[in-house]
């Protein structure tokens, strides 16, 4: 295999989960009306985090492993 | 293209930081993947290492151009549920018939291209007629794509035209210039999870606008019932919910096909055409690390295939409910002439819903989906033109550093025509019309061709091609002796002077013209073939034919690691949402 996708999409989506997270944090909710009510950024953010995360804990998983293995 | 509704999004700091963030890691990939690509095979075939899940994730977006996106949400206002056709029908089964059946041949026969596979099954001419055709629609389609984006991003955000039509160019050819296939597969994969990430929110927010599925149901069949829809008319409740029900006769949905030509022409030749031969997707198996990966490919991208329409058509069917009676936040869509302006539906919602922040990420989506497109084109476009043009025709025994190079010259100026097509289609909308529907003609019988080719040993080369040619004229043909409804100008058919029949809607017209140029390729195959003399023995065709093939033994797998069961589980998946929204 030659790189981990996992490792980039992980790293991607994990800086843009905080982003988000932390921009629906210090947002005031008024700028949520059009979004119903629903203070997306923070919702949606966690969930990209979440996700990210993820990504990148499997990844990192499997290269110790890797490692492991060859050494 | 006609001129589209202007919506403005102002972007904030937030936005941009998304934007750039994006292409910084677009862009480093290739960066990163520059190192490993000392030979050809690594530049075009990805040293044949990619992991099942990824080619599979890539097959999926390097079929999303700018039509997926932006025009299945359109589709879904325009006709409602019934566009899941698409998939449920189309793609899906087509998807399961490549990765069971058809990929051992591509795979095992080491061909480096579709067109590729032809001259080891056919000859030369048959392969050429082929690449030539093909290479030529790939620089249209990223044109188009390039064209579209450019365009779009003129109308949301202000850009120059020409700034933005370069700028897209220069970021697709950086990082395949520098990571050849594998960049564009690694990009792929990762603007599938944006595209996701990105167009959900809009799904939920909208449905939840709606006051939920029942909401939805409720207004569509308001849509359904009203006479100013875009036909004109009105149809019965459910005509926007369901996908089967209205379609004993054409004139009772609002798509104006019935279930045979849906089934035959759509399911079966356009679909199992595009999704079974079209080097574009295609090529994304041929890469997998093994053979049974590259039949899992397919399949693993056939499951996200059928929720797609949850995505891309949904979004159309909860503007268009919201136009017909609004929800709590006033979404409408705005008419253009005597219709709702469908093709913008996806950004205007985004306009909508989306607060800055997630407007960013909404149109990080929306850019990855026309990235993507572009990229596909181009990677197959260099694959083709070096192997089975320039290798095959002008520079024969050359060194493979020799062939490496001329990869990436071929994506430089592949990239360098799709911007001239770009150009094309902001000055002669005509002729990309005209373009597209030769593409239509020359497309409609290749898998007659394929079919025959890897399921019966006697089809001959001649049989091929002269199959491939008649069966252009036969959709050629067709399309000149019959015109849609309402038809305006002679690209909508009827170019013969007489017409033979009316069809109720276009896309009647498409899927018979495709029905008509499939059988005539199969027939005139089959007896071209049967008058011709074989040219390859039974040896030559090993690993080419079925019946010529030992099968590969999988039996030291598990079942769940086995395409064949695999493809059984997601047909009988597909069995299901037909049924559940019929």
């Amino acid at each position: 295999m030659l790189f981990d996708l996992r490792l980039p999409v992980g790293v991607l989506f994990t800086i843009l989960g905080l982003l988000l997270t932390g921009f629906g944090l210090v947002t005031p909710a008024e700028m949520y009306q059009k979004s119903l009510g629903i203070n997306v950024n923070l919702v949606w953010g966690l969930v990209i985090l979440a996700f990210g995360g993820g990504m990148l804990l499997f990844a990192l998983r499997a290269r110790r492993r890797g490692k492991r293995h060859s050494g | 293209m006609t001129p589209l509704a202007k919506v403005n999004l102002t972007l904030g700091a937030v936005d941009w930081t998304i934007l750039v963030l994006y292409f910084s890691f677009v862009v480093g990939i290739g960066v990163v993947l520059k190192r490993r690509m000392k030979s050809s095979a690594d530049f075009f075939l990805s040293g044949r290492a990619i992991p099942a899940w990824v080619a599979g994730l890539a097959f999926l977006s390097a079929n999303m151009g700018a039509q997926e996106v932006m025009g299945m949400a359109a589709s879904g206002a325009k006709y409602g549920m019934m566009t899941a056709h698409f998939y449920w029908v189309g793609a899906v089964p087509a998807m399961v018939f490549v990765g069971v059946f058809m990929m051992p041949f591509y795979y095992g026969s080491k061909a480096r291209s579709v067109p590729e596979y032809l001259k080891l099954r056919f000859d030369e001419k048959t392969r050429t007629f082929n690449a030539f055709s093909f290479a030529i629609m790939t620089v249209f389609s990223s044109g188009i794509s390039m064209y579209a984006m450019a365009k779009l991003l003129n109308l949301l955000l202000g850009w120059n035209f020409d700034l933005a039509l370069w700028a897209s160019a220069a970021v697709v050819l950086a990082y395949i210039f520098l990571g050849g296939l594998t960049s564009a597969i690694y990009n792929e994969a990762l603007q599938f999870f944006l595209i996701v990430f990105g167009f959900a929110p809009l799904v939920f927010l909208g449905l939840r606008d709606c006051g939920g599925w029942s909401g939805l149901v409720e207004r569509l069949d308001l849509v359904a019932a009203g006479s100013h829809n875009l036909q004109g008319q009105a149809y019965a409740s459910g005509a926007w919910v369901s996908t089967w029900t209205h379609l004993g006769s054409a004139g009772a949905n609002p798509m104006g096909v019935e279930w045979f030509g849906m089934a035959m022409g759509l399911g079966f030749v356009l679909s199992f055409g595009y999704w079974c031969t079209d080097f574009l997707v295609v090529q994304r198996a041929m890469v997998a690390e093994n053979e049974t990966a590259a039949r899992k490919v397919p399949l693993i991208a056939a499951v996200p295939k059928m929720l797609f329409p949850f995505l891309v058509i949904l979004p159309g069917m909860i503007a268009i409910a919201l136009t017909y009676k609004a929800g709590q936040s006033g979404f409408a869509l705005p008419v253009k002439g005597n219709a709702y302006d469908y093709d913008m539906t996806i950004p205007l919602m985004l306009q909508h819903y989306f607060p800055t922040g997630l407007l960013g990420l909404g149109l990080t989506a929306l850019m990855a989906s026309f990235m993507s497109g572009m990229a596909g084109n181009v990677t197959a476009f260099n694959t083709v033109w070096t192997y089975d043009i320039y290798q095959s025709h002008i520079a024969r025994d050359k060194s493979d550093g020799h062939y490496l190079w001329m990869g990436r010259m071929a994506t430089v100026f592949g990239i360098l025509l799709s911007i001239l097509a770009a150009y094309v289609a902001v000055n002669f909308n005509n002729i990309m019309d005209m373009l597209q529907l030769i593409f239509a003609f020359v497309n409609a019988p290749l898998f007659s061709t394929f079919l025959l080719g890897m399921f019966w040993k006697r089809a001959t080369g001649h049989g091929a091609f002269v199959g491939l040619l008649l069966g252009t004229v036969a959709a050629a043909g067709h399309h000149g002796l019959s015109v849609p409804v309402g038809a305006e100008s002679l690209f909508k058919g009827g170019w013969l002077g007489s017409v033979a029949h009316v069809y109720p809607s276009e896309m009647a017209q498409n899927f018979w013209t495709a029905i008509w140029s499939w059988t005539t390729c199969f027939v005139v195959t089959i007896g071209v073939s049967l008058l011709t003399h074989r040219t390859k023995s039974d040896e030559d065709l090993r690993g080419l034919v079925y019946s010529l093939t030992e099968r590969h033994d999988e039996g030291h797998l598990p079942w769940y690691g086995r395409p064949i069961y695999l493809g059984a589980i997601i047909l009988t998946m597909a069995v299901a949402v037909n049924v559940v929204f019929a």
